[in-house]
């Protein structure tokens, strides 16, 4: 009996696999059905569908984009500290002296580089005419997970606190202020006014419940850190989920009829 | 040494890496070519010469290239045989920083990306493009001003987003010329010849280890060549010149030069997002379903690709590459001078209504009249923009439903057609502001700072 024979016998690697080795066709079919992470999948698939030239794997490497920025942040939270004594200085010592600093890098390429699939993902799912029914809805699921890579990808370029970052999300959340009705500075925000005084200043308007604060400051950091950590990656879970199980009710990677 | 060399020992050596890897590439498709491609039947007087001969005398040079500059020991410029020409540098940063000239040639690039698209989606073209477009960014590293800006750490992922983009619009356009064909004479699309079922394990699931293998890697390498960005520590008071938005939102900062924050931050980006949730709802074309096609949803096509490529895309590169200090535009050879003036004298509609129309000077709302008479006076005062862009909301859809969207009309119904008509005109919405204020100086159709509402 060869060592992998062994192991494979064993009481421990029979707890853990509830399946045989997938070596011959009965067995491939049944990892899939018996396995968490493969059970995403159907058992078999038309091979049209496949294809790298016709998916370009682009949703696929989006969420692999996603699930590595995952790993990554949860390892520079262990480090960084959101607020304005340490923010800018962590991220520097993460360039500088940290053993394993080049997360950051991988963190900030990875989120460019999500951008960019989803976009791409996007781009062939219109171009295969894959939104059209039965996927009508998961293309709108799809716009929201676009959406979201987005803001998630704004409110994490506000973390390092350093020029680059706080001027950025100045001149992005400058927009809010302009908010018809809901931003001070926006048409009709004179609309919302009790007795002739504004409801609506710059310390109640669109741009206050995105900053925390008149400004870009430490409420900002803080509101900025929640969202990208928790509550964002949160939406974005729940929604990839709904995503990938739509894609499988919808009957698999579209196909000519 | 000058305070902004062209060329550094870094430059060159990096040039020769990326000639080398050019080489590498070039070598491969030489000898692909002398599969392939054939003979000339006669050239320079030779007979039956393999056309690979083309490729090989290219691939050589890029090898001399390579080893010219990996082994060049001085980083002196006037040794340096490969500079780009001044000449070429005017005529670039000519045709692309000036608005006008650079919209009128992404939408030339794109008109003739849809109608040569048989003959770029071939092999040989489109390696060529590629070549070319890599020469061109090898040759313009040469260029101090232009490393500035491309080479940014933030700005290289968009040069590999353009690369992308360019590839896939490729393919995309390949597969469905192909496809194309094949529906005209009569054959089932490529797609449909792969639909016999095959297990998920192995085909797929190898597949995705592969790519999770290989987008590891580069990661890992592209953290390890390229630092992330930090610049100094964040102040509330050093306010940097120019400020920009994180390069994806390039595309709206850009609006904000035709319109006003409400419009081009608030109101344009969700006519984009609900827009793009339409779409399922409002395409009643049923064709074109699970496989590459271009004949048989060409409107649907033209119209993604146009607000995706001319519209988001090349603004995108407009944002990052060439807006400079105080938002005007540079070459991306030019010095970023803060002191380079733009003379801006842009009238708005009602202006040029009393003032030159009527001969008379703006009615003036008087602060101390009525809320009413105020109202009634800013609108006297608007009234031609207001009209005009009332008619351009409601007159235009019913109008194109009885012109030129007749057919749609009939087959889309009211609601979807209102929608549909909507959409299209809030998109147009940006190419012809840019026009009003190209031609007539035009900066708002309605202005009623009063009330924060410019359009
Ligand atoms: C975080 C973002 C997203 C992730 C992780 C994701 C992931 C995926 C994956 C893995 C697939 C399977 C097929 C493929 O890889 O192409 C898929 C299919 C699909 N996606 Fe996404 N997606 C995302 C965003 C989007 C966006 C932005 C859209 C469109 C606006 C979209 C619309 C669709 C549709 C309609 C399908 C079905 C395609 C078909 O059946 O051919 N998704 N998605």
């Amino acid at each position: 009996m060869s060592v992998g024979e062994y192991i494979r016998e064993s009481q421990i690697w029979k707890s853990v696999f509830r399946h045989p080795a997938p070596y011959d066709r009965r067995n491939r079919a049944v990892v899939m059905l018996t396995n968490f992470f493969l059970h995403l999948h159907p058992v078999s698939v038309q091979q049209g569908g496949i294809g790298l030239s016709y998916t370009w794997c682009m949703g696929g490497v989006t969420f692999f984009l996603f699930l590595v920025e995952t790993l990554t942040g949860v390892l520079l939270m262990f480090y960084y500290r959101p607020t304005l004594e340490w923010a800018f200085t962590d991220i520097r010592a993460l360039r500088d002296v940290t053993t394993l600093g080049i997360m950051r890098e991988i963190h900030r390429w990875g989120a460019h580089a999500m951008v960019i699939t989803v976009w791409l993902h996007m781009y062939r799912v219109f171009l295969t005419g894959s939104y059209k029914p039965p996927r009508e809805f998961n293309w709108v699921i799809g716009v929201l997970l676009l959406v979201l890579t987005l803001l998630l990808s704004f409110t994490g370029y506000l973390l390092p606190w350093d020029q680059l970052a706080i001027w950025a999300i100045t001149v992005g959340s400058n927009m809010a202020r302009a908010h018809p009705v809901l931003g001070h500075e926006g048409p009709g925000f004179q609309l919302l006014n009790i007795g002739g005084y504004d409801i609506i200043t710059n310390a109640s308007d669109a741009r206050f419940l995105l900053l925390g604060a008149r400004n870009v400051g430490e409420e900002t950091l803080n509101r900025f850190y929640i969202l990208h950590c928790v509550a964002i990656p949160l939406v974005v879970s729940l929604l990839i989920a709904i995503h990938f199980w739509r894609v499988r009710k919808d009957g698999g990677i579209s196909q000519p009829l | 040494m000058e305070a902004h060399p062209d060329l550094t020992r870094g430059v060159v050596q990096g040039l020769g890496w990326l000639y080398l890897v050019m080489f590498a590439m070039n070598f491969v498709w030489t000898v692909r070519s002398f599969r392939r491609d054939g003979e000339f039947e006669s050239l320079l007087g030779f007979k039956h010469l393999p056309k690979a001969f083309v490729w090989a005398i290219y691939t050589g040079t890029l090898m001399i290239f390579a080893a010219v500059h990996l082994t060049l020991r001085t980083s002196d410029a006037s040794a340096f045989v490969l500079k780009l020409p001044e000449w070429f540098k005017l005529s670039v940063d000519w045709l692309i920083a000036d608005p006008v000239k650079y919209f009128a040639a992404s939408i030339v690039l794109f008109v003739l990306m849809l109608v040569l698209r048989r003959w770029w989606t071939k092999p040989t073209p489109a390696w060529i493009l590629l070549n070319l477009s890599l020469l061109f960014l090898g040759f313009s590293m040469t260029d101090y001003d232009f490393r500035q800006i491309v080479g940014k750490p933030d700005n290289v992922p968009i040069v590999g987003m353009l690369f992308l983009t360019g590839f896939f619009t490729w393919l995309y356009f390949r597969q469905a010329v192909e496809n194309d064909d094949r529906a005209a004479a009569g054959r089932p699309v490529k797609e449909k010849e792969l639909s016999q079922q095959v297990l998920v394990w192995p085909d797929l699931v190898y597949t995705e280890l592969v790519c999770m293998v290989l987008l590891t890697a580069l990661l890992v390498v592209w953290g390890v060549a390229l630092q992330a960005p930090l610049e100094e520590p964040g102040s509330s008071v050093k306010t940097p010149n120019p400020s920009k938005a994180p390069w994806y939102f390039l595309g709206l900062q850009e609006m904000l030069v035709y319109y006003d924050p409400w419009m081009a931050g608030v109101v344009l980006p969700l006519i984009i997002i609900a827009g793009l949730m339409a779409i399922p709802y409002i395409d009643f074309n049923q064709k074109g379903n699970g496989y590459y096609c271009y004949n048989d949803r060409k409107f649907a096509v033209v119209t993604f690709l146009f607000g995706f490529l001319p519209l988001w895309v090349a603004m995108i590169i407009l944002g990052t590459f060439i807006r400079g200090p105080n938002w005007n535009m540079f070459g991306v050879y030019e010095y970023w001078d803060v002191h380079k003036l733009e003379v801006l004298n842009n009238v708005n509609l009602s202006d040029w209504f009393w003032l030159d129309i009527m001969d008379r000077s703006l009615p003036k709302p008087d602060a101390t009249a009525s809320l009413l008479a105020q109202t009634g006076t800013i609108l006297t005062r608007e009234w031609l923009g207001i009209v005009l862009t009332l008619a351009y909301l409601i007159v235009l859809p019913p109008l194109m439903a009885v012109t030129v969207f007749r057919n749609y009309y009939v087959r889309m119904g009211f609601v979807r057609y209102i929608v549909l008509a909507n959409l299209l005109l809030f998109m147009a919405a940006l190419p012809l502001k840019m026009v009003l204020r190209w031609v007539f100086h035009l900066k708002y159709i309605v202005a009623i700072p009063e009330w924060f509402f410019n359009i």
